[in-house]
Order: C-alpha cells, then sequence, then structure tokens
C-alpha cells in the first residue's frame, strides 16, 4: 500500500491537470485567436480561420493592424473614455451600493423589506424597457457646469455614469455578504459607542473585500461593454466609448484585421483589471456562492 | 479717463467679435462615414469649401459609424436633439418623413434634373432627399469561365433570360471546377437581402407590396408571380447551385479564389475584385419575365425637421451637388456618381471606363425598394422570408405568413397615413 498511494496521487494529479489544461486551453484559444490575427493581414487572417495557422504567429505578420486601427479611429480616446466612465461608476457604485445594503442589514426602519423588495425586483426588469423613458428623462434634466445653468444631458461623461451608480444586483451582493458578518462585531462596535458611519468605516468595509473585488469587477464589465445606452445618448465622437467604437471597423468590407488588433487593444483595461483583483474575486465567490 | 478707455476699447472687442460670431450661423451635419478615412476627407472638403464659400452658414459636422447611425438618428429624433443635415439610407427616408424626423428639401430643381432616379428621395409627391451617389448590381464573372462553358455574353439590351441563367448555371455545376455555380451573398445579411434579391422577385412579376396603394402585400408577395420566384429561389439551393448557409469569408473572397462561377455584387466590391480577376467582367442582371431589375437608392441627404435653419441646410446640400464632389466621392470609395457629367469626369465610370457598365444598369435596370414607411418593417419580413425558402421552407405558406404579417403592420399603423 505505501507503495501505491504515490502512485495514485500521481495518476490523481496527472488527470486534474490535464483537465484543467484542457479547460484553460478552451478558455485561452479564442483570445490567441485574436491577438494571432490581429498580426495577419485580411486575406491570410480569412484563409488561416480553417486550420490551426490560425492560433499560430506564421505567415506574413507585423504590426501594421495596429497602426491602421489607430488610423481609422480615435482608438486611444475611446479607451481613454470607456475608462473613465467605467472607473467612476465602479467607485460611485461601490460607495453607493455598500451603503445602501449596510442600511438594509444594519439599520431598523420603517418599510426596510418592502424597499428591499422592490430594489431585487428590478433585477427582472431589462435595461431595454427603460431605455426610451430614461433618455427622454436625461434629455431634459437641468446641469449647473462651467456654461452655467443648462438643460439636457446628453452628449456629456455624466449621463452614462449616473444611471448605473446603483444598481438591484450589486445591492444584493452587499446584503448578502453583510449578512454573513459576524453580528457580535457590530454589537461590539455599538457598545463601544461607535457611530453608525464609523461603523461602516472601520469595522465593515476593511471586512468586505472580497465582495468589493466582486462588484467591481462584475460592475466594470457591464459598463465596459456599455454600447446601447452610449449609443442612443452620445452623438459627439469626445464622448464615445469602445463599444461603439467598434463600429467604426465594420464598414462595407470589414478590416478583420484592424478588428482584431482593436479588440486586442481594448481587451488589455479588462483583463488588467481582473488581474488585479482575481484573488479577492475568487475568494468572494467561495464565500458567497455567487457565479460570475 | 484711462479706465474708460479700456472699457469703451473692450467693449468695441467685444460687439466686433460678437459681429463676426453673429455673421455666420452654426449648422450641424451628422453623416454615416466614421471609420472611412476616404469618405470623411471627401465630406469635410465639402463643407470647407461651403463655410469658404459664403458668410451666412457654418456647418459642423459629427460622423457615426454606419452601423450605428440609425439607431443614433432615432434615439435623437426621441429626444428632439436631431442635428440641421443628416444622411440617411434611401429606402429609409419615407419613413423618416413619416415620423416626422425630416422635412422637405427645398433646392433648385433644375440642378437635379439630370440625377439618376435612385438618388432622388422622393415621398409623396414631394423631394425630402438627395444622393450624390447610387449603388448597382451586376452578376460578376470572368470571361475566361464563360468562354469555357460556351456562354453568350449577355448585354443590357439582351440579357439573359431565365432559361439562360439556369443554363449557364448548369453548365458551371456540371463543370466540377466550382463548389457552388452561384454566390447570391447569402452571408450579407441585413439590407442586403432586400436590396439585392427583391430585385428578382420584381423580375418575376411580383413585389413585396402592392405599390399602387401601399396598403397590402396580398397578390403581390403572395400571387402566381411570386410563388414562381419562390420556387426558383429555393432551387438554386435545393439543386446545389448556391448555398444557403455561407461562410462570411466565402462572400469576401470565395469568387476571387474561384470557388463560385457567377457571384451578385454591387459596384463597391469592383475595385478590388478587378484587381485580383483580371478578366472580370459584370453582366447584366437576368430577365425572368418583367425585365432585368436591381435595387436603387443610397445614401442621401436631407433637412431634419426640427431644424431652425432649413433654408441654410438646403443651401449646403445644393453647394454639395456640384459634379467635382460627386466625381470625388466615385473616385474615392467607387460609387455610381448621380450625373452623366460627373460619371465623365471620373476614373471608373466615363465612357469606356472599367466600371462604366454599373452606370448604364443603374440608369437602365434599377428600381427603388417601395416608397413607404413601412418598408422598414416590409424588408425585414422579406429578409426573413427568402431565408426560409432558402433553407427548405414551403413556398406558398412562407409567402402568405409574410403577406400577413407585412399586412398586419401596416394595420396596425393605420395604414401609416400622415401623422
Amino acid at each position: 500500500m505505501a507503495r501505491i498511494d504515490p502512485d495514485n496521487r500521481g495518476l490523481r494529479l496527472t488527470v486534474r491537470y490535464t483537465v484543467l489544461t484542457l479547460i484553460a486551453i478552451i478558455f485561452v484559444f479564442p483570445l490567441i485567436f485574436m491577438v494571432m490575427s490581429s498580426l495577419k493581414p485580411d486575406h491570410q487572417l480569412l484563409t488561416d480561420t480553417s486550420s490551426l495557422r490560425a492560433f499560430l504567429p506564421v505567415g506574413d505578420i507585423s504590426v501594421n493592424n495596429y497602426f491602421d486601427a489607430f488610423k481609422r479611429a480615435p482608438v486611444a480616446m475611446f479607451v481613454f473614455n470607456s475608462v473613465l466612465v467605467t472607473g467612476v461608476t465602479v467607485l460611485l457604485s461601490l460607495l453607493v451600493c455598500s451603503l445602501t445594503a449596510f442600511s438594509f442589514v444594519f439599520l431598523r426602519w420603517r418599510g426596510r423589506d418592502l424597499v428591499l423588495a422592490i430594489i431585487l425586483a428590478t433585477l427582472i426588469v431589462p435595461f431595454e424597457t427603460i431605455a426610451i423613458p430614461l433618455l427622454l428623462l436625461s434629455s431634459k434634466l437641468p446641469w449647473i457646469g462651467l456654461h452655467g445653468l443648462t438643460w439636457g444631458w446628453l452628449n456629456s461623461y455624466r449621463v452614462q455614469i449616473v444611471p448605473f451608480i446603483a444598481d438591484g444586483l450589486t445591492i444584493f451582493l452587499f446584503v448578502q455578504y453583510f449578512k454573513d458578518l459576524p453580528g457580535e462585531l457590530i454589537e461590539a462596535a455599538r457598545v463601544e459607542g461607535a457611530s453608525w458611519g464609523q461603523i461602516y468605516r472601520r469595522v465593515v468595509m476593511p471586512l468586505s473585500g472580497p465582495v468589493l473585488a466582486t462588484a467591481a469587477i462584475l460592475k466594470f464589465l457591464a459598463m465596459y461593454n456599455q454600447y446601447l445606452w452610449p449609443l442612443m445618448v452620445v452623438q459627439e465622437e469626445g464622448y464615445r466609448p469602445v463599444m461603439v467604437g467598434l463600429q467604426y471597423f465594420f464598414q462595407l468590407n470589414p478590416a478583420w484585421g484592424e478588428i482584431m488588433a482593436y479588440l486586442s487593444l481594448i481587451t488589455i483595461p479588462v483583463l488588467t483589471f481582473y488581474l488585479f483583483l482575481q484573488r479577492a474575486f475568487i475568494a468572494s465567490i467561495a464565500s458567497t456562492g455567487v457565479k460570475g | 479717463m484711462k479706465h474708460a478707455l479700456l472699457t469703451s476699447g473692450a467693449l468695441m472687442a467685444a460687439l466686433a467679435w460678437g459681429g463676426a460670431a453673429a455673421a455666420q450661423t452654426d449648422l450641424t451635419m451628422w453623416y454615416h462615414g466614421a471609420g472611412n478615412e476616404v469618405e470623411s476627407k471627401i465630406v469635410h472638403q465639402i463643407i470647407d469649401d461651403f463655410n469658404a464659400s459664403q458668410s451666412d452658414w457654418k456647418v459642423s459636422l459629427q460622423s457615426f459609424p454606419q452601423a450605428a447611425y440609425n439607431d443614433s438618428v432615432t434615439a435623437a429624433a426621441l429626444a428632439g436633439n436631431l442635428p440641421d443635415i443628416l444622411d440617411m439610407d434611401g429606402p429609409n427616408m419615407p419613413n423618416w418623413a413619416w415620423a416626422g424626423y425630416i422635412q422637405p428639401l427645398n433646392i433648385d430643381q433644375s440642378k437635379i434634373a439630370n440625377f439618376l432616379p435612385g438618388t432622388k428621395g422622393i415621398y409623396d409627391g414631394k423631394l425630402y432627399s438627395i444622393g450624390l451617389w447610387d449603388a448597382a448590381i451586376a452578376l460578376y464573372t470572368r470571361q475566361s469561365t464563360l468562354d469555357m462553358l460556351g456562354l453568350r455574353t449577355p448585354t443590357l439590351d439582351h440579357p439573359w433570360s431565365k432559361d439562360e441563367f439556369m443554363a449557364a448555371l448548369k453548365a458551371a455545376k456540371d463543370s466540377g471546377k466550382f463548389d457552388y455555380a452561384f454566390d447570391p451573398g447569402m452571408a450579407w445579411t441585413g439590407e442586403w437581402y432586400p436590396y439585392a434579391f427583391s430585385p428578382f422577385l420584381q423580375s418575376f412579376g411580383g413585389d413585396i407590396v402592392d405599390r399602387s396603394t401601399y396598403m397590402t402585400a396580398e397578390g403581390a408577395l403572395n400571387g402566381p408571380d411570386a410563388i414562381a420566384f419562390g420556387e426558383w429561389w429555393q432551387s438554386l439551393f435545393k439543386d446545389g447551385y448556391a448555398s444557403a448557409n455561407q461562410d462570411p469569408a466565402d462572400r469576401d473572397s470565395g469568387f476571387i479564389n474561384g470557388k463560385y462561377a457567377f457571384s451578385w455584387n454591387g459596384n463597391w466590391a469592383a475595385v478590388p475584385a478587378m484587381e485580383k480577376v483580371k478578366d472580370l467582367v459584370f453582366l447584366p442582371a437576368p430577365d425572368f419575365g418583367h425585365g432585368p431589375k436591381i435595387g436603387a437608392a443610397s445614401w442621401q441627404f436631407g433637412v431634419s425637421a426640427t431644424s431652425a435653419h432649413p433654408d441654410g441646410a438646403a443651401a449646403f446640400i445644393q453647394f454639395a451637388l456640384q459634379d467635382k464632389y460627386l466625381a470625388a466621392f466615385s473616385d474615392g470609395i467607387g460609387l455610381i456618381p448621380a450625373t452623366t457629367t460627373a460619371a465623365a469626369m471620373t476614373k471608373n465610370y466615363a465612357p469606356g471606363g472599367s466600371l462604366a457598365v454599373f452606370f448604364d444598369y443603374s440608369a437602365q435596370e434599377a428600381m427603388v425598394r417601395p416608397v413607404t414607411p413601412g418598408y422598414v418593417v416590409e424588408s425585414k419580413v422579406f429578409e426573413k422570408a427568402v431565408t426560409d425558402i432558402a433553407n427548405g421552407a414551403d413556398v406558398t405558406d412562407t409567402l402568405d405568413a409574410a403577406v400577413d404579417e407585412i399586412n398586419a403592420d401596416i394595420e396596425k399603423n393605420n395604414g401609416y397615413q400622415k401623422q
């Protein structure tokens, strides 16, 4: 038996790593295809799709598609706009939604459960159904800025940010997480004379790393992939995000190499953000049972 | 005294600045060509020339990617945020006029008397839009293919009949040299289907909708002629002449690579194809009984209904109709210039030019898509019907269902009467 166990362990590890490698390949291959295709001219790219060459840096390889992509569209500006809108929305969303959830979980007030139920009910309402009323509302809202009082929020960053700061899913994530925090901690803090604000800042938030990461990543992806809403509310090129910018490459004869180069470029912020937060994200999934 | 001088100086400077600013009234313009460097350059050139040519108006441009353009305009119309000048795809014009997005275009009619018919956006008897170019479709093939298969070269005066066309496809198939004899362009879903395939239906004698009233599709889309079209269309796929499920890559390069003997394609694809296929020829549409037909109407300019300065917007559009700009667009992006005089200034469409036949096809075979606000729905119903038929659905049932759907839409919108 003593000689068999290590063998079994080795076999188990081999099978496990083989399966994991295969799964990793399935998820990574589309990214490899995207990056490899971005280095090839269109005619070769289309020909290679029928073979494994599609995943290899072979043939006429160059970075011309990247230069051409920058010539065709203001790529850097689109990425900047998306990162700005997404970043600000994520930060404000984490603050507002965590405060809301804090109120639902730790404070006692009349109608709390009903309001929470209404907020959770919004999860089943697709954005498309409220897009037009939201557009009409946004086009008539007041704003005080450098030009004084103006009406209408169209063609701005705020119209891409404000409607998405608070959402049912993020509040739900925080509520679920806060409910699992040890109640003794909160009670101890109250006994020590801490205010609710102090409890939020000094007790609850320092313990909320995993849910902050989860909420941030989910919000980041949703915001970074925004297409319909910016299409409706932004007519000026200077405010367009990356997904609307992608359409610049779909001419009558799509420039596939440039499309792949553009996609490779706009994927960088997403990958960076995910890699930065992945450990906390996985910890959060393990602790809350939420699957992304 | 010094203070008074300074004050009066500042006042004069402000007045002078204000006078200069007021000299040219701002006009906004939206265009669908973002991402197309050549197209953008020409549009900017026209705007710069117009702004410099007079002191009343100053046009500023906002470009949109084509795939996002219609949705952006619709959203802006809802929000009351349309520009003064906008362009639109020809078949959408009646819907936008009916929905109150655009107003009649008040330009000197003598300036467009010699324009190709497909470039004039006329709805309800009024001109709403005008195009600087049109597009046309032809049957692409190689002269060597015609010679190898022993086929007569059809001409505009003597196009192939249905029997000749089918005999050509059969000969190509029987030769065994091609994956498929015919490439209709099935991978190009969307507006390509009604634009490219409804002319076949019209050549059979049917139509998407009854154009005498625009109130029903009954008889037009499911009458004997339409059913004959549907059966012919289905036979293309059932008999192996064409593939109903085409890879987009094959649409882009299949004909060039020799996979297809004949390809149904537009003039915009001609220049790159000519570079790779030296004996490329562009044949006119076959005549299925009611004359050879191709689609017409491309992008056109119009004035929004909410423009506070329709006279300025119209002045810009009229300015853009000069032959030199028509020719510049043609040379730049391969489109058919709207006039013969502009065509003569171009490299490809001048008499004897390599693409001159497209001008003739556009002038003699072109038929605009149904000029009705309901077209935006009818086009999608037609697309679904021809897709289903190509995939083997029962022809009569499919066309009857399409008619029901179109008629229900017309009824639901109260016959698309003027709002």
